[in-house]
């Protein structure tokens, strides 16, 4: 087991505030792995300092053992690095299908615009959008737009992706759609870092758990094991859904 | 419309400016060379303000520096296409060293940092008289042979920087630079997050906006064989190009060069007919089409407009 993307010691503040605090873990190659905690732990920095939006004030980060610290985010995606946005960022007036190939045509390197529609395509199948591949993205719903983020993720052949809440905001059938999908990308070989608020997506995807709060590692291990653990009760899930989750497990 | 039809659409249009001097009189043909002159720095607007979606008023600033290297290029005695070619290659150093810094800025602050480029260079320009001649300008050798034969020279010249702006316009919009720019034209950070090195891409799109003003530039001012930095560095002309961009169609092949040719035209028109409110009306008409036809002439479905008119007879024979 080697890990793909490590963070050392990393610390960010923004002026007086603390975002990320000294915090280090590293990902294993081809493992689903959540990044929960609270609103305001740190969750979408974390991820904007792994694909270089921002900068760590101090710290490092490795992929596949190569220092990327001080990496861009054009960089990044061309290295492997792919994320999703919390909030969609399509290109809203190009097609569905341009959006995936432009995925395809920088971060995945293909070398002329052809093959990249190509590869789209193939994409478009595998997601379930090749319907809508010629209409523009702004015409898709939320579900379509945040399936279209993973598809334009994927379409620049990503070795580490990073995927900020592609659920929030889904009915229940659509989360199983996309919780479907996800397994289908980390069976790729794809590894995964998932930031979620939902439990249910917690627990049936994340082979381990990293929990944040006010920008430290407070916890990391199993899920089953995350939901008995007292700090992370304390810090983000409640006293209430730990009990009612424990029952649960225990009724079966 | 189709690619194929853009470009023969070009094509044709081509041909007839450049075959003005065999069927029309000389007051059309003068009319060509300015039609041609201004397709070229408005097919060079399109890379930066269409394609990229950055609001460059920067070509005037391009332009007059293109005059000013070319006269001062031919007066140490360099051969006339030689120093277009030199202030070519000029502006379009100058406009890579200076994009790395100004796109820096975005949307409006960017539109403001362009225009203060154009006052800048200006002022450089007019107060460094021992170089440029300042408010007095230059002079520039003339070419021999009769107006005629002249004019032709230059209807040439002319068009055919026309066709290499339409050419590279071409090349871009079918490859990765032209995609890439319209990922950063329609969100700048999400292409960056896709891969695309949105710094050099600009930067390239904003060194193309240059390149061929810099060659028109050098090539008007050896054709009027006067400059002088109020005409050179005019900011109507950064704000003229852009419009005729906006009112073809920003971003496609064809908008700038159908743009240009309606704006060039209704210009002339308005000239000859309304001589004391001509300025009025063409801003009231650029408005207007601008107001109603935000994606330009080239957006309008003809075929939407038909079957309206169809809709139309039909209602109105239809029995009350």
């Amino acid at each position: 087991m080697t890990s793909i993307l490590v963070a050392e010691k990393l610390s960010r503040n923004f002026g007086g505030i603390q975002a990320i605090d000294d915090l280090s873990f590293a990902l294993i190659e081809g493992e689903i792995v959540a990044l929960i905690g609270p609103n305001g732990a740190g969750k979408t920095t974390l991820v904007n300092l792994l694909t270089g939006v921002i900068r760590p004030s101090s710290g490092r980060i490795r992929f596949e053992g190569e220092d990327v610290t001080a990496q861009r985010p054009f960089e990044a995606a061309r290295r492997g690095l792919a994320r999703t946005f919390q909030i969609v960022q399509p290109f809203p007036r190009m097609t569905v299908l341009e959006n995936v190939a432009a995925g395809a045509l920088f971060g995945g390197a293909q070398p002329s615009v052809a093959a990249a529609m190509d590869i789209a395509r193939e994409l478009l199948e595998f997601m379930e959008l090749a319907p809508f591949a010629d209409r523009p993205a702004s015409a898709l719903t939320l579900a379509g737009r945040k399936r279209l983020e993973l598809a334009k993720s994927m379409a620049m052949r990503p070795k580490v992706m990073m995927l900020d809440e592609v659920n929030a905001g889904l009915n229940s059938s659509e989360i199983n759609g996309a919780l479907r999908l996800i397994r289908q990308i980390a069976e790729r070989g794809v590894t995964i870092l998932i930031i979620e608020h939902l439990m249910k997506v917690v627990m049936s995807l994340a082979e381990r758990v990293l929990v944040l709060h006010h920008g430290r590692l407070i916890a990391e291990g199993s899920a089953a094991n995350m939901v008995r653990d007292k700090k992370v009760i304390e810090a983000y899930l409640g006293e209430k859904f730990a009990r009612r989750f424990t029952v649960e497990a225990a009724s079966g | 419309m189709q690619r194929w039809q853009q470009y023969a659409f070009f094509a044709v249009w081509l041909v007839l400016l450049a075959s003005t001097p065999l069927w029309a009189s000389n007051y059309i043909v003068r009319l060509a060379i300015t039609i041609a002159m201004f397709t070229a720095l408005t097919l060079s607007w399109n890379f930066i303000g269409g394609f990229a979606g950055y609001p460059s008023f920067s070509t005037a600033a391009f332009f007059g520096l293109g005059c000013y290297v070319g006269a001062l290029s031919q007066r140490a005695g360099v051969p006339m296409v030689l120093a277009w070619a030199i202030a070519t290659l000029f502006v379009g150093a100058f406009a890579a060293a200076l994009g790395a810094i100004i796109l820096r800025l975005r949307g409006h602050y960017f539109a403001i940092g362009s225009i203060g480029v154009v006052e800048v260079v200006r002022l450089l320009v007019s107060s460094w008289g021992s170089v440029t001649g300042g408010g007095d300008g230059l002079n520039l050798p003339l070419l021999s042979g009769g107006p005629n034969a002249v004019a032709r020279i230059f209807l040439l010249a002319m068009i055919l920087i026309m066709l290499a702006a339409f050419l590279t316009t071409v090349w871009v919009d079918r490859s990765r630079l032209g995609f890439g720019l319209r990922c950063i034209q329609q969100n700048e950070d999400a292409a960056n997050m896709v891969g695309v090195n949105t710094t050099r891409y600009k930067i390239i799109a904003y060194t193309l906006s240059a390149l061929f003003c810099g060659t028109v530039g050098a090539s008007y001012a050896s054709w009027t064989g006067y400059i002088d930095p109020t005409e050179s560095f005019s900011i109507l002309m950064s704000i003229k190009i852009p419009v005729m961009c906006l009112l073809g169609g920003p971003g496609t092949v064809l908008g700038a060069v159908i743009g240009t040719a309606a704006f060039t035209l209704l210009e002339e028109v308005f000239w000859v007919n309304f001589l004391d409110y001509n300025r009025a009306i063409l801003g009231a008409v650029i408005v207007i089409l601008i107001f109603f036809l935000p994606g330009g002439l080239l957006a309008i479905s003809y075929r939407d407009i038909a079957g309206r008119v169809a809709k139309l007879s039909v209602w109105r024979k239809a029995p009350a």
